[in-house]
This record gives C-alpha cells, sequence and structure tokens, in this order.
C-alpha cells in the first residue's frame, strides 16, 4: 500500500493514522475551551442591550477607556525600548549575575501586581527613596498622576515582552548572525538588519501581550497610582467601581474592554499570531 | 432566603420541630429548640462563622470577635473586611457569609432589600475626622484647608459610606474639594496619609484613633460634621444561623458597645 504525499504529511503531523483526536485528550481540551468561554457568554447574556447607549454615555467609560488606551500605549513603547535591548543581553551576552538579573527582571511575572504597586509607591511615592528627591529637587510627585499609571502599567507588562523577546532570540538561528558579521557588519548592523528582523513576528507578539496586560492592569495601578475619573481611573478600575453601584454599567464596560481585546486579536491574527511564533 | 426557607420548611414538615424564625429567637432559645434532633449542630452557638464588616470595624470587630471566641468556646469567627458597598454587592450576589455589618444604612438597605437579610439593628455611629500626615506636609488647619489645590487629599469613592459622609461635610463647610484620589475604603485613605503620600485625608474619627501616632488628626467642629450609621444583621442565607445571630447579640450587648465606645465610636 502507497500513501499520497498528502496523507503522509497529515498522518506525520498528526502523529497517528486516526483522523479523530483520542478522547482522553479532546474532552479535557474542550472542557478548557468551555471554561475560558463560558464567563464570556455570561457577559453578553446579561448586558443591558437596550439602554446600552445611555449607560455607556453615562458612566463616562470614553474618559476612562481614553486613558486605558493611551497609557497602556505608552507603557508598550517604554517596553519596547527598554525591553528589546534588554531581552539581546539576556540572550546574547553572558556576564555575571546575568541568571540572577534575569530572575529579577522576569519577577513580576509572578509578583502579585499589588505587591508591585506597593514596591513602585515605596520607591517612586513622596516619602519613596527616590521619590522624596524628586519631590524636593523638582517638585515632581508621581503618585496620583497619569505617569503613575504608566509606570504601574510597565512594571507589570515590560517582563512578557522580555521574555518572548528572549525566547525568540534564543531559538533563532545565530548562523546569519555570524554571516552577516563575518561580511563585515558591525554589532549593531547585525541587531537592526538580521536579528530584529528575524524575531519581527515574536517581537509583535510579546508587544501584543504587553499592550494586553497593561490595559487590563488594576491593582499595582490602584495601589500606586489610586483612582480619580479621567486622571488615573483606567477602565479596569471603572468596572471595579461600578460594579458597586451600577452594575449594567460594569457589565458593559467590560464588554468595551472585551471588545477592544478581541478586536486586536482579529488584526492581528493572520500576520503575527499564528501557532507556534509566540 | 430560597435555601433558608426549604431548610426551614423541611424542618418544620419533617422533624415537627418549632422555632424556625431566624430573626427572634434568643441565642440560648435556638440552642434548645434543635436540642436532640439531626439538626442541633445548625442551631447551636458552635462552628465558624463569616463576618462581612465595613473596613472602619477593622479593630473594633477584631476584638469583638475574639472575645465572642472565648465567651461561645468552639466557634470560630472568620471576619472579613472592605468598602461597605463592596461588602453589599458581594451579599446580594451570593458571597457566602452568616453576618453583614455595614458602615451606613444605605448599603444595608440594598441587602435588605434584596432579600438577603431582615430587621438590621443600629449598633454604632461614627463621625468625620481630617487624618494629616505627623508633621502636617499640607498646613491643614480645618476642612477650610482642603479646599485649595495646594493640599493633596485623598477620599473615598462616593459610594463608600466614608465618602459619602465626607461629601456631606463639604456640602456643609460649603467647600469643594478636589481630591487627588478616590480610595475603594477608608483604611485605603489612612494608609495614604500614613505612607505621606497625601497632605490629608478625610477619614473616621475612630480610624484616627486606631491608626495612634502614625497620623495627626483634625476635628471637625460639631456644626459641619455628619455622621453615619452602622446596622448589622444576620444573614437569612447564613450557613450557620445561630452563632450569626449569637454574634449579632454580642455585638448588641454592654460588652460589644464597651469595645466600640473604646474604638471612639457613638452609641446610636
Amino acid at each position: 500500500m502507497t500513501l499520497d504525499a498528502r496523507e503522509r504529511q497529515r498522518r506525520a503531523s498528526t502523529g497517528g493514522a486516526s483522523r479523530r483526536p483520542p478522547a482522553p485528550l479532546l474532552v479535557p481540551a474542550l472542557v478548557g475551551v468551555a471554561f475560558l468561554v463560558v464567563p464570556l457568554l455570561g457577559l453578553l447574556v446579561r448586558a443591558p442591550w437596550g439602554d446600552a447607549w445611555r449607560i455607556l454615555r453615562e458612566s463616562q467609560a470614553s474618559e476612562a477607556l481614553r486613558l486605558s488606551l493611551w497609557t497602556s500605549s505608552v507603557a508598550t513603547v517604554i517596553a519596547l525600548v527598554v525591553g528589546v535591548p534588554l531581552a539581546w543581553l539576556l540572550a546574547r551576552s553572558s556576564f555575571p549575575g546575568l541568571r540572577l538579573v534575569r530572575a529579577l527582571v522576569t519577577l513580576p511575572l509572578v509578583l502579585p501586581p499589588v505587591v508591585g504597586g506597593v514596591a513602585l509607591l515605596l520607591a517612586f511615592g513622596r516619602n519613596g527613596f527616590l521619590g522624596r528627591w524628586l519631590d524636593e529637587w523638582f517638585g515632581l510627585t508621581i503618585p496620583f498622576s497619569p505617569v503613575a499609571v504608566v509606570m504601574a502599567e510597565t512594571f507589570v507588562a515590560m517582563p512578557f515582552l522580555v521574555v518572548t523577546v528572549e525566547g525568540a532570540l534564543r531559538a533563532a538561528n545565530q548562523g546569519y548572525e555570524q554571516a552577516a558579521a563575518t561580511l563585515g557588519a558591525g554589532r549593531m548592523t547585525v541587531f537592526r538588519r538580521v536579528t530584529l528582523p528575524m524575531v519581527a513576528p515574536s517581537l509583535a507578539a510579546g508587544a501584543v501581550l504587553c499592550w494586553a496586560r497593561a490595559l487590563g492592569e488594576f491593582g499595582a495601578t490602584i495601589t500606586f497610582a489610586g483612582s480619580f475619573p479621567g486622571r488615573t481611573q483606567t477602565m479596569p478600575i471603572a468596572v471595579y467601581y461600578a460594579l458597586e453601584t451600577d452594575p449594567d454599567a460594569a457589565i458593559l464596560l467590560s464588554l468595551v474592554l472585551l471588545l477592544v481585546s478581541v478586536a486586536i486579536l482579529v488584526a492581528l491574527r493572520d500576520r503575527w499570531l499564528r501557532g507556534g511564533t509566540v | 432566603m430560597r435555601r433558608a426557607v426549604t431548610t426551614c420548611v423541611v424542618l418544620v414538615a419533617g422533624l415537627g420541630l418549632a422555632g424556625c424564625g431566624s430573626g427572634s429567637s434568643s441565642p440560648a432559645a435556638s440552642t434548645t429548640a434543635g436540642g436532640g434532633s439531626s439538626a442541633s449542630a445548625s442551631s447551636q452557638v458552635a462552628g465558624d462563622i463569616t463576618v462581612l464588616a465595613a473596613a472602619s470595624l477593622t479593630e473594633s470587630f477584631t476584638t469583638i470577635a475574639k472575645q465572642f471566641e472565648a465567651a461561645h468556646p468552639g466557634t470560630t469567627v472568620t471576619l472579613s473586611f472592605g468598602a461597605s458597598s463592596a461588602l453589599a454587592t458581594q451579599v446580594t450576589s451570593g458571597a457566602p457569609a452568616d453576618v453583614f455589618a455595614s458602615a451606613s444604612a444605605k448599603n444595608m438597605d440594598a441587602v435588605v432589600s434584596a432579600g438577603a437579610a431582615t430587621d438590621p439593628k443600629t449598633f454604632a455611629q461614627n463621625v468625620m475626622e481630617i487624618a494629616v500626615p505627623p508633621s502636617n506636609p499640607g498646613g491643614v488647619t480645618g476642612v477650610e484647608s482642603l479646599a485649595g489645590s495646594g493640599v493633596k487629599t485623598a477620599l473615598c469613592q462616593e459610594q463608600v459610606p466614608c465618602g459619602a459622609t465626607a461629601a456631606k461635610v463639604f456640602a456643609n463647610a460649603g467647600v469643594t474639594v478636589k481630591p487627588v484620589t478616590l480610595e475603594p475604603d477608608v483604611k485605603s485613605v489612612l494608609s495614604k496619609v500614613t505612607l505621606g503620600e497625601v497632605d490629608a485625608g478625610v477619614v473616621y474619627v475612630t480610624d484616627v484613633r486606631a491608626a495612634g501616632d502614625k497620623v495627626e488628626g483634625i476635628p471637625i467642629p460639631a456644626d459641619v460634621n455628619a455622621s453615619t450609621s452602622y446596622p448589622i444583621a444576620a444573614l437569612d442565607d447564613a450557613p450557620n444561623a445561630a452563632t450569626a445571630k449569637a454574634f449579632v447579640d454580642y455585638v448588641l450587648s454592654a460588652e460589644g458597645a464597651k469595645v466600640l465606645t473604646a474604638a471612639g465610636f457613638e452609641q446610636p
């Protein structure tokens, strides 16, 4: 019996003869999908569609959304500017304490965000060991300002970018970089012309992850930046407060955030978020 | 609510017991009511209860819970503190709890009208005070000092009782305050003051007292001050109704009042 090329490839990629996934894998997978999707259905089912527009207008959602969008975008830009070189350093260089640096950099990934908020307050707050001097010398107080929102979001979200890009750099074939260097390219040129294009998909995926994490930031923000409508009250905080006063508004605000997130994923789906590139 | 009613019907119909009313019987009475039946565990003052209480009750209810546990061996009181508005939302969305103590009638009313509690009793009252860091960096002398934008002020969200009561104070004094942050509960306001991140926070007199020398209190004159009352109720769906009732009674008792008065609360 001979198999045609397509069938052989299919069997090779599925690892077996049958087209059906085995039940021990399929059932938990479906449970997983249901668990992730059902709560979102809850939002859709309970949403007060009839009054949606009026409630959204009255809840000052646009103010919170605008703040959330621009602070998380700025946080992502900062994360890119600082995080990509950091990822390169972690992936391509060796120096004593490298592993410690990597551990410290990824710490915010596992740290409860509210702890990050307290830490930021103690460092950059008005009485913080750095914030004190900013306040005394320049009259700058960071807490309770949009700057504090950006800082909290960057603190929590940047490690997502660093980890993603570092992983891609490690996986990338260094032969091309070496070839470019052999042909006379400087290290910076190699980075710009060879390394960056090679990891571009992961870079984009990392940036999206980072942006999404910043958009959803709550704990560090409310601890470090407080909450004031139009200044530091981001969408997640607005949702949290709305739940106490006007659950309908909370549902609608959540839906807006859901819509924004889905829109981002859809816009990027084929270009950058193919399975395996992250 | 529905669960409690069903249990009651089952008890009355199946075991022929009287005294299912949750609101009226004293702890002693409910201890005897279920004696000898399989339901005795739920009608004795024993086991665990969960008490949801306003953040401003943190210190006093911690003390009261310890005293209650000592007075009723075999009981464990788990306390959960937060903004009354947040706790009320938890109760109405079905959080398993036995007792709710609110820092305002409004949040308790929301719970009662949602059918989660009946017959709340007021056990304390509280008035506002300005808390400033010990060095008083904003040079705050009274409510009027908060009107300028030069003084960084932290307040509670409006829906939180401390925010609503502070708003009344400002209305009484005729000042407009532009806070730098609206915090989720009164203890968050207090912590922003103790950390020195704001120049002033409007909190309850009890919070200033509880913070000791970490903050300085600037009293608000009685003619502009506003008060809020604290209602407490055992929840209709309380998993441990008898102990919940006993805890409420303890808060309302002379022993409870003593702790509350020592913390700076006024008796209703």
